[in-house]
């Protein structure tokens, strides 16, 4: 019937283009090709947003490392050594270590870093992609430096995400850790932040306790620790942070 | 008759889903600490999408006044526009370190669905407790929510009892506990972070006629939670 109307299959062919020319062209039966495999379906994916912002008065937050993994990887625990790569973050603010380390950890399903250190009152959302299949089972674990810290940090550890749907959110108010890598001396040379503008990390800088704590919190020049770069403004109380977690696909 | 009864069902089920929003709730607040002093509390229910405070954000006029000087008019006019459901002062006075008061709202016939309740902490400048715009449950029991002390930001942290109390007065307007000194000669410049923020707690010292703080560190610290919240849904 369209082909017995001549205005149709112009009108089909101006809207159609080539997919009418081809049918065309399947007049001659013995020149028909095979009709082309349908496109795969996109693999269906999930997204979170993570969310870090700054609840402190005078503690940057150096660049997230955030790290979405099954339950056998753990970014710390409390009365276990830090690794390596949280070792250089906790003191020195540089989360690169950690992310690489992650990244070839079997365990790791996926990892994202913060552009830039996070100012008191300031916040930053960084976006993880996964394929959906890879949610089973999934956590999240944030990470990130008070810099003008000797080794603090603080962070989620192991959030469990598989159960929430896309629009979900979590929030956790996060506390400060002490990576107990170095000495809370609180020097200008050991403390990486703008209070000190010393150095980060040093392998050969002691292990001091060498196992992840709660912090106690920083002294001050003004309560008393004459060495100490810090003032009392540098001071800080649990909650140091606010994590947010939300799935957005 | 049947219809009629469908009818009467579905009408149950509209006004049920209307009254899901209202509520018959007990809220006691909690002193946790051990040596500083709540001023009269203020504990409302109010709107979705509205807060009395943001964390990273500078604080209104309304909760300056409340936190420099436990002054909490300015947010009662300010959520009496919003047709808040507001308790006022359930303490009768000021809530002592360890001491509890309680009071009950009822939001029937009105949106408001979230809970907050502040105070300001004395001694200090502008320091308060904040439990901050948590959706009120809704189903039948006890919820406990530990509350941190929030610094709002406005004012420096100069630890001196000079009475200043008005917002934008420096200096610390009383000491119920009557424990502070004199003669400091200020602890703190203004804040670093001049929006709301979580409290780097007060410094004092332990010169009770000099030093740099009317304060005694001694006495006045604490450490988080300072305040907690029982919301009973009855």
């Amino acid at each position: 019937m369209i082909f017995a109307n001549g205005r149709i299959v112009r009108l089909l062919a101006a809207l159609l283009g080539s997919m009418l020319l081809y049918a065309c062209d399947s007049n001659n039966p013995t020149t028909t090709p095979p009709p082309p495999p349908p496109p795969p379906p996109p693999p269906a994916m999930a997204s979170y947003d993570v969310t870090v912002s700054n609840l402190t008065n005078a503690q940057p937050l150096s660049p997230m490392a955030v790290i979405g993994h099954q339950s056998s990887y753990s970014v710390f625990a409390v009365g276990s050594p830090a690794s390596q790569g949280l070792e250089e973050l906790a003191e020195g603010g540089d989360n690169s270590t950690l992310l690489t380390d992650a990244d070839a950890d079997a365990a790791v399903i996926v990892t994202g870093t913060g552009a830039a250190p996070i100012a008191p009152a300031g916040g930053e959302t960084v976006t993880i992609d996964l394929l959906d299949s890879e949610r089973a089972g999934m956590y999240i674990s944030v990470t990130t430096m008070l810099v003008n810290t000797n080794d603090a940090f603080t962070g989620v550890n192991s959030a469990a995400v598989e159960a929430m749907a896309v629009g979900d959110v979590l929030t956790f108010d996060t506390v400060a850790y002490d990576a107990g890598t170095e000495a809370d001396t609180e020097m200008a040379i050991h403390i990486p932040g703008p209070a000190g503008g010393g150095e980060g990390f040093n392998a050969n800088r002691d292990d001091e306790a060498d196992r992840v704590s709660m912090h106690s919190g920083v002294v001050s020049q003004d309560d008393g620790l004459a060495s100490s770069a810090l003032t009392e403004q540098h001071r800080f109380d649990n909650p140091v942070g606010r994590v947010r977690i939300e799935r957005t696909l | 008759m049947k219809v009629l009864q469908k009818a009467a069902i579905v009408a149950a089920m509209v006004l049920g889903g209307t009254a899901a929003s209202a509520a018959d709730i007990n809220v006691r607040v909690i002193n946790l600490t051990n040596g500083i002093w709540l001023t009269p509390f203020l504990v409302v229910a109010h709107p979705d999408g509205s807060s009395l405070f943001t964390v990273g954000q500078p604080a209104s006029a309304s909760l300056q006044a409340m936190a420099e000087g436990g002054d909490i008019s300015g947010l009662v006019a300010d959520l009496t526009t919003l047709g808040a459901t507001i308790a006022e002062n359930p303490a009768g006075g000021l809530l002592a370190p360890a001491m509890s008061a309680n009071v009950d709202i009822n939001t029937d016939g009105t949106s408001n669905v979230l809970l907050s309740a502040v105070a300001m902490l004395l001694p200090t400048n502008d320091g308060f407790v904040g439990l901050n715009a948590i959706t009120i449950p809704t189903d039948p029991g006890t919820y406990v929510f530990n509350v941190p002390a929030y610094d709002a930001g406005t004012e420096a942290n100069d630890e001196l009892l000079t009475g200043g109390g008005m917002p934008g007065v420096p200096g610390i307007p009383a000491d119920p506990g009557g424990l502070t000194g004199t003669g400091g000669t200020g602890a703190a410049a203004a804040d670093a972070n001049p929006n709301v923020h979580i409290h780097r707690n007060v410094l004092g010292d332990t010169d009770p006629t000099g030093g740099i703080s009317d304060l005694d560190s001694t006495v006045h610290r604490w450490l988080n939670p300072v305040l907690r919240v029982v919301v009973t849904v009855q």
